[in-house]
Parts: structure tokens; C-alpha cells; sequence
């Protein structure tokens, strides 16, 4: 398992592969369930420019590392990727990725929605958009589904 | 003298105007009385969410030497 914040720009599908590749055990997990959260040029109806993610460091990494740990706990996934940036982030970077790995797609696609949907509820994270006539602090998380934001 | 580490983040920090504070700790001390005393007894924002040594807690515990406070408004990660 690895979990880390990430100061700068990543690529995930790339952080993906080489995690993969120096896994050691190929053959083991059938299934590998991906997300990748990566920064729009939109939200709430107005063009964002640019963000920053604020966090609380200690908090942030302990409280990753229980949310991968339960869901470890929860599911038969054999290993568990999350990476998290942090700071100043530009339109179109990767901001989060979940990767997990299980012998069966079920596990492996369960527990990476859980964790990716606890972190949202839970995680402490703070964005705050540059738009056109400044900066502002994002109030809430979306749902995840269009038609409900 | 023993102490509470108070912090404030994102939305909350601004407003406080600073990151940080350090209360002398007392027997009896609730985390009420530590945003009573950072804020000028303002009310507590309905929303905001307090972590007491990087866990996060409900209602108005009572603190211990040492602990450690965090007031933050909702998280907005991922």
C-alpha cells in the first residue's frame, strides 16, 4: 500500500504502470479499478482558472492512510495506490488518483469508490478557485452526478 | 504551563486572521471555550467541523493537557 500527497504535478496513468510494474506478483489480481480525479476549467457555472488545495499536514496523511486501511479491511484487495496533490494546481492536472488491486472486479471497484467518496466526505482538504474577479473558497463537494449538482 | 495547540484552516484561518493559537490548559476546558475565546464569542458556524488531536469529533468534548484543536469549515477534497 502506498498513500502520499504530492506537492507537484503527477501523471497518473503513468504513476499506475510503474506501481504496477514494480509490484512483484503478476498473475495474482485479475481486476485493477482506476480513478483519477483531474482538475476542470469549470464549477458552479463559472471558468476557473487555477486552484489551491489546501490541507492539514499530519491530519490529512493519517486520515488517508485509515480510509485505505478500512478499506483493505472491508474488501479482498491485495494492494492499494492513493496520491493526493496538494498547493497550487493548473486546469487539466491530476489532483487525485485511486487505484486498487483485487483477483475480482467486485472488491477492487468497491473499494475504490469507497475510498474516493470518504475522502470527499472526510478528508481534510480545502480548494480555493482563482476566477475571473478573484479568488473563492469551494463551500461543498458535488454529489459526483451531474444531474444532482 | 501546560498548553491546547489551537488551529484554523482554509475559510476559518482567513477569517480568525491567523493560523494558530495556544490556550493554557485548563480542567474542565471544552472545545466551546476554546472557539468562545479565539472568536470574541462569536457563534460557532453550523457548518465547521473540529478535529481534536487530527480526529475528527461531535458536539463539545472535553479536552485534555496537551491536545490538540483544529477548526476547519466542510472539507472539499479529491
Amino acid at each position: 500500500m502506498r498513500v502520499e500527497l504530492r506537492p507537484a504535478p503527477f501523471d497518473a496513468v503513468a504513476e499506475v504502470g510503474d506501481y504496477r510494474a514494480a509490484g512483484g506478483s503478476p498473475g495474482k489480481s485479475g481486476a485493477t479499478s482506476i480513478f483519477i480525479g483531474t482538475m476542470r476549467d469549470f464549477n458552479e457555472g463559472e471558468e476557473v482558472g487555477a486552484m489551491t488545495l489546501e490541507h492539514y499536514p499530519g491530519m490529512t496523511e493519517k486520515h488517508l492512510k485509515e480510509i485505505c486501511e478500512h478499506a483493505a479491511g472491508q474488501w479482498a484487495v491485495h494492494d492499494i495506490l492513493l496520491l493526493h496533490r496538494t498547493g497550487d494546481i493548473e486546469v487539466g492536472e491530476d489532483i487525485v488518483l485511486v487505484a486498487t488491486w483485487a483477483a475480482h472486479r467486485g472488491d477492487a471497484i468497491d473499494a475504490t469508490r469507497f475510498i474516493i467518496e470518504d475522502l470527499k466526505h472526510r478528508a481534510p482538504f480545502w480548494k480555493k478557485e482563482t476566477v475571473s474577479d478573484g479568488e473563492r473558497w469551494v463551500d461543498r463537494n458535488t454529489s459526483g452526478y451531474s444531474a444532482a449538482d | 504551563m501546560s498548553i491546547i495547540k489551537v488551529k484554523f484552516f482554509a475559510r476559518i484561518r482567513e477569517e480568525m486572521g491567523r493560523a494558530e493559537d495556544q490556550v493554557e490548559f485548563k480542567p474542565g476546558l471544552k472545545v466551546s471555550d476554546i472557539w468562545n475565546r479565539a472568536s470574541g464569542d462569536d457563534e460557532m458556524p453550523e457548518a465547521m467541523l473540529v478535529a481534536v488531536n487530527m480526529e475528527h469529533v461531535k458536539g463539545d468534548p472535553e479536552l485534555k493537557e496537551g491536545d490538540e484543536v483544529a477548526f476547519f469549515p466542510p472539507v472539499t477534497g479529491g
